[in-house]
């Protein structure tokens, strides 16, 4: 299982009311695959992390886990082993701006 | 007793409003979505326990809402909106080529017989149709692909297709209306439209009695008279006679005829209602005055309604989708600030008393009148 972290929103969104949610995503659980996995299982977040259509993150969502960047890593490359092991949280980020 | 429901669109979520027929005592519901950008909710004429709602953030894209239960509980229905073929380009404010790219719905309208049915105008500009209750929508590509849409380009507040006219007389005419392209007419259910914006005169752009480039910011009419249509454009209200093949200015005595929303009596065609703002660049009522405006004969004539409304101090502005009536006698107006407050008559706009003061920055009122 893989354990994600979503922004407020989000979780309004998907009324999801733990603060992390868990995933299951089989082998080779990739980016892409877990952002699958998730709006497999909350349809309601196709379209709000990355387009539906292009798969392109959107530009003020970032991705994070075991304190590094993904958001830039390819969608493909398999997700670091800390995070596919349950150790550590895939962090949604939403950049901090706006009112 | 019927009664009303008040639909409520704002900067930071949705609120629901609710009254008897009496329209004095309200039940205040929301926020729903808090903390997101609702753009615009609309009830469906033929099941007013059916709503859509457009839910948005910079952050997370266009969600579709959809509640049928008048509005108690929502659900997320379909939320891709994707241009027809290839998109091409528009004009940005520089007049550069700009590839037209979603941004989000700015307007819902449910058609009259059918609540599975509902069009959506959009930013960039352009109008989809949902024919399953919101779950997939289809573009009407007619409209952008009809000629002029190169030549469009955003008003300040973007480029959106903000008003949709269904006519009960006709259902394949529609009008709808795009900052800051002006007004266009279909007569055959969507697939081929034309400008109809004769009689407009723009000082701010190039050519002012250009066939498209417009700054509409808002069209009404009577459900009954769907040949009459009222403006309220950038400045100048117009009006059209013969379903907007012509316009004619009808600001008259208005202190000032820049302004956004627009909207006519429920059963008194020729009473007309706009809310007059100083200028382009001071977005507030003139004198620090919030008055109301009507005309009893068409446009014109206008006289001040200021009974229950600030008249000192006042500085917030009313967005054009921030209007609305029900169809109650005497007929009720509802509008809403960007100050937050939502402003109601219960009797044709004679008087006036907030029922809300304190939402964050209202962006669209829709009114329901139940059975």
């Amino acid at each position: 299982m893989i354990r994600v972290v979503l922004p407020a929103p989000l979780r309004s969104l998907a009324r999801i009311r733990t603060g992390e949610v868990t995933v299951e995503v089989a082998a080779p659980a990739t980016q892409a695959a877990l952002l699958d996995a998730l709006e497999a299982a909350y349809p309601m977040l196709r379209g709000t992390t990355r387009d539906a259509r292009t798969l392109r993150r959107r530009p003020f969502i970032r991705f994070y886990a075991g304190g590094r960047d993904l958001s830039d890593v390819e969608p493909d490359a398999p997700l670091p082993a800390a995070v596919t092991a349950g150790e550590e949280p895939f962090l949604v980020v939403g950049a901090i701006a706006g009112g | 007793m019927s009664g009303v429901r008040v639909l409520v669109g704002t900067k930071k979520g949705a609120f629901v409003l609710t009254s008897d027929g009496k329209r004095q005592s309200w039940r205040v519901e929301g926020p729903h979505f808090g903390g997101w950008e609702i753009y615009h909710l609309k009830g469906s004429p033929a099941d007013p326990n059916r709503i859509y709602a457009s839910q948005s953030s910079g952050w997370f894209g266009q969600v579709v809402q959809r509640s049928d239960d008048g509005g108690a509980t929502w659900e997320a229905v379909g939320n891709e909106f994707v241009y027809d073929g290839v998109p091409g380009t528009h004009q940005w404010y520089d007049g550069s080529p700009h590839p037209w790219e979603f941004k989000r719905v700015w307007h819902f309208e449910p058609a009259l017989d059918d609540p599975d049915q509902v069009y959506a105008g959009v930013e960039d500009a352009a109008l989809f149709r949902s024919t399953d209750g919101g779950k997939s929508w289809r573009e009407l590509s007619g409209l952008r692909g009809h000629g002029s849409g190169p030549n469009w380009q955003p008003g300040a507040g973007g480029m959106g297709l903000h008003t949709i006219l269904l006519d009960p007389t006709r259902p394949e005419r529609l009008h709808i209306a795009i900052s800051a392209a002006g007004v266009f007419r279909t007569d055959d259910g969507g697939a081929t439209w034309a400008p109809k914006n004769r009689g407009l005169k723009s000082e701010y752009i190039p050519d002012p009695n250009a066939e498209v480039g417009h700054c509409v910011h808002r069209i009404a009419c009577h459900p009954e008279r769907p040949d009459v249509l009222f403006m309220q454009k950038h400045w100048d209200v117009m009006r059209s006679d013969d379903g907007g093949d012509s316009w004619r200015e009808v600001s008259g005595n208005l202190p000032t005829d820049f302004g956004f929303p627009i909207d006519v009596h429920a059963h008194e065609p020729e009473t007309v209602y706009v809310v007059p703002i100083t200028s382009d660049s001071l977005h507030y009522p003139p004198e620090g005055k919030l008055r109301v405006y009507r005309s009893r004969s068409g446009g014109e004539e206008w006289e001040p309604l200021t009974r229950g409304l600030p008249q000192a101090d006042c500085y917030v502005n009313v967005l054009r989708d921030a209007m609305a009536v029900d169809v109650l006698d005497p007929c009720g107006i509802y509008f809403g600030t960007t100050g937050g407050q939502v402003y109601g008559s219960a009797d044709s706009g004679d008087s006036w008393t907030p029922i809300v003061h304190d939402l964050p920055a209202v962006y669209s009122v829709e009114v329901q009148t139940l059975p």
